[in-house]
């Protein structure tokens, strides 16, 4: 198979040996978990329960505040102890709905409609939307306001996300090998919901069995393609996986749709599968714990709002001091004060660094040595971005590509000079939004 | 265990990066210039290498004073006020005095990097700022008294001398000529025409332009200049020395190849088809002559590569490397000196910015204007 990838990134150590032999393993009942509000991009949801309240595992309890948001279910069955603010896994305290478990782990009903595929698409369509689904790769869009495109914008293409790019994570590696034919009628759903004629799963060569298997599955079906990637960060960005996938660029500044293009994660399938089949709504996924001073790294197929120190203690703990924890992947995940946080719908791991990892040097002044813009998966000049932010210049910061920057923090990974280079761009993005505010 | 879980690290993405750092590029490119130091050592003998050190040890002890009276951290160990000294040094001759890449170093530490704010800031390349300015102000010790090379290893193509032979009975003037400059001083006079057939005249009418012409560009005159074998700078005494530690860093990833290629490309083509000289016109070989000289490649991977003074953009790096060769070919064949690649450099420094300006990339999905 001949491998595609796209323009610019970085090749980082994929340190993906710690966890990805090991086999999803079921969590058992956490004693308490917490549902975010905000577990989307979007308005956060709105409580339906109050404190006291008894629910089911699987119960709504948290509704749409506008059209882009989202259903939130408790994971467990038990009682609200306590709605309020809770550590989310960006680090920042966000609102959440506390739950704790009555130990029973008593699941509201669930259907099975063998025959799903026939569904008509509305009536899919709302059981995506009722099961609460976000995107599950990381940013968090709500599924079912992805899968409704406006009737301009016809959809050919469906692309399954199984690229996987950050380092250490395996969450989805794992579960294209143990769920792949869920995953496949996953996408077979999608492609009916959104008319697209062609499905496709991309996935990075450092996966040869999960291409395999895909493959061999697909093979009899002619309207579906796996698409081997060569290894290349940050292959799993939206753009960058549709130009690898397909050759189509998305326009600077819009949406997959506008090259006839949706994409969603693996995992998302999944949940879309088991949403579509069973009416069963996003109460848990997969998450990679892993990193090496994890004493047993995992792949846990957990409750949404699993506290993070649960996790790791059913890991067996760590082996070394930790000095650093991440939400997320080491590319573009969060740094986390304390493992309090709770994992969300977006949460596909957490990383555990020991103090030598979590190190860093102080910055340097700027070089322009332009590694950073050689390698600029979007074709921007990071260093020129970062050096007008610092110095208010706003007008230079978005002429050399503030507002397409994708935060894939490649610019940051190569920079000898160690400059912070995403997050002079990310406070570029806000000084811009507070001044367009301001207008 | 959860151990020391209250004191995380906590910091922005991404939280793992490559192992490049700044110290770790100057210092690759310090190593990357050995070659080329052993090769000068070898054949201009201790001296060499004594200039060198000093010019590199002056603009260290120089950073490190103007850091102090700055008041700003001292940051000599990075590597590239050593650099930089190394370089001002390569771009003297073995026989010149030890306080000239004293004062050289100063001059591009102090003037050259140090005003501007440091490393980083600068607009010019400082090596090549205080190589200008030692050539502005002692000319006669920047130029004179090249060194011939000591050892003869490679004897048979020694020098000139071999196209020097019997050239003292034909035309005395064509004798000076020859011993007096360097090749590329030789293949600069030769195109002046009065001169030519002053010189034919002399030797009773043999074509003697075309005879050291033919000499310049004969295979044994190209093995010298690519192994070094001839009079020059420190730093430019042999194309391959600079080309293995040229290699080195293309390798390492800590220059990119656009500008050196473009350079040198656009040296080996105008080369060709305007270097020759009346009378006999150009030849195949003029082209290599001329890329194997003087400080082309030196300048093309060394000075043109600096990260701070050249275009951040790869459009802009294409246009920087042409904008090089053409300068250097320009002074080369009709400029005021034999040399043109340091000052081709510096000019090309002070375009930069405009450069940058012009070449900016619209980002992927842009649809062009």
């Amino acid at each position: 198979m001949r491998l595609k990838t796209f323009p610019g990134g970085i090749h980082p150590h994929d340190e993906k040996h710690y966890s990805k032999a090991a086999p999803i393993t079921n969590f058992p009942t956490p004693n308490r978990v917490i549902i975010h509000l905000s577990q989307h991009i979007g308005a956060p949801s709105t409580p339906i329960v109050a404190v006291g309240d008894t629910v089911l595992k699987g119960q709504l309890i948290a509704e749409p505040s506008g059209f882009v948001s989202l259903n939130q279910h408790a994971s467990i069955s038990g009682k609200v102890t306590k709605i309020g603010k809770f550590m989310h896994p960006t680090g920042a305290l966000a609102m959440g709905i506390e739950i704790t478990s009555d130990g029973m782990d008593q699941m509201v009903e669930l259907v099975d409609d063998e025959n799903f595929m026939s569904l008509p698409v509305e009536s899919i369509k709302e059981r995506i939307a009722a099961a609460g689904i976000s995107g599950m790769g990381g940013a968090g869009f709500p599924t079912h306001v992805k899968l409704s495109p406006p009737a301009d914008k016809p959809i050919d293409v469906a692309i399954l996300n199984g690229v996987e790019c950050e380092p250490y994570l395996t969450s989805d590696h794992r579960l294209m090998l143990e769920h792949a034919q869920k995953v496949i009628d996953g996408l077979k759903i999608i492609m009916k919901v959104t008319g697209a004629r062609k499905g496709m799963i991309g996935i990075e060569a450092n996966k040869p069995d999960a291409i395999d298997l895909m493959h061999k599955l697909c093979s009899k079906e002619k309207n579906l393609e796996v698409v081997g990637l060569k290894m290349q960060y940050p292959q799993g960005a939206e753009k960058q996986l549709i130009f690898a996938a397909t050759g189509r660029k998305v326009p600077a500044g819009g949406l997959p749709m506008a090259v006839g293009v949706v994409v969603q994660n693996v995992g998302t399938a999944l949940a879309i599968y088991e949403a579509t089949r069973y009416r069963k709504p996003l109460i848990d996924r997969v998450i990679s714990i892993t990193g090496s001073v994890v004493k047993k790294p995992m792949n846990i197929l957990a409750p949404i709002g699993t506290l993070y120190s649960d996790l790791v203690e059913f890991c067996e703990g760590t082996t070394a001091p930790v000095g650093k924890a991440i939400s997320g992947g080491p590319m573009m995940g969060f740094a986390l004060p304390s493992l309090n946080a709770a994992m969300t719908k977006g949460s596909s791991g957490l990383v555990l660094f020991d103090e030598k990892e979590a190190k860093s040097m102080a910055e340097h002044t700027c070089l322009r040595c332009a590694r950073c813009v050689d390698i600029c998966p979007m074709n921007l000049m990071p260093s020129l971005i970062a050096s007008s932010v610092k110095y208010h210049d706003l007008d230079s910061a978005v002429e050399a590509g503030l507002n397409d920057c994708i935060k894939c923090g490649s610019c940051a990974y190569v920079c000898p000079a160690r400059i912070r280079l995403v997050q002079w761009i990310d406070t570029g993005k806000l000084r811009y939004a507070e001044a367009q505010r301001n207008k | 265990m959860m151990n020391s879980s209250d004191k995380l690290i906590v910091s922005p993405a991404p939280h793992v990066h490559d192992k490049s750092t700044v110290k770790n590029v100057m210092w690759n490119v310090v190593l990357a210039l050995l070659p080329a130091l052993v090769f000068a050592t070898y054949f201009w003998g201790i001296r060499a290498l004594l200039l060198s050190l000093t010019g590199a040890v002056a603009a260290v002890v120089c950073e490190a004073i103007i850091q102090k009276l700055r008041k700003v951290p001292v940051t000599v160990q990075d590597g590239s006020a050593f650099l930089t000294g190394l370089l001002l040094a390569f771009n003297i001759h073995a026989g010149a005095p030890i306080w000239l890449p004293i004062v050289g170093a100063v001059f591009a530490i102090g003037v050259g990097k140090q005003v501007f704010g440091g490393l980083g800031n600068n607009p010019v390349n400082p090596a090549l700022l205080g190589r200008a300015f030692l050539l502005a102000s002692w000319p006669t010790q920047m130029t004179a008294g090249w060194v011939a090379v000591k050892n003869s290893a490679m004897s048979g193509l020694n020098d000139l001398t071999r196209i020097a032979n019997n050239l003292g009975e034909l035309s005395p003037k064509a004798y000076e000529l020859v011993t007096s400059a360097t090749p590329l001083g030789v293949a600069k006079t030769l195109r002046d025409t009065s001169f030519v057939s002053q010189i034919n005249a002399e030797a009773g009418g043999i074509d003697l332009g075309g005879r050291i012409f033919g000499g310049l560009t004969e295979m044994e005159t190209l093995k010298s200049l690519f192994w070094g074998n001839i009079g020059g700078c420190i730093g430019e005494v042999s194309a391959f020395a600079l080309l293995l530690g040229a290699a080195y860093l293309l390798y390492k990833n800590i220059i990119e190849w656009r500008i050196p290629l473009f350079y040198i490309g656009t040296v080996f083509v105008l080369s060709f088809i305007f270097g020759g000289i009346p009378g006999s016109g150009t030849s195949i070989m003029l082209p290599f002559f001329h890329i194997f000289s003087g400080g082309l490649m030196l300048g093309a991977f060394f000075m043109a590569t600096d990260y701070t003074t050249t275009p951040l953009t790869k459009s802009g790096r294409i246009i920087f490397g042409i904008g090089c060769g053409l300068l250097t070919v320009v002074i080369r064949l009709v400029g005021g000196y034999p040399e043109g690649v340091s000052y081709s450099i510096l000019f090309m420094n002070v375009l930069t910015p405009l450069i940058d300006m012009m070449t900016m990339p619209k980002a992927f999905g842009k649809v062009k204007k």
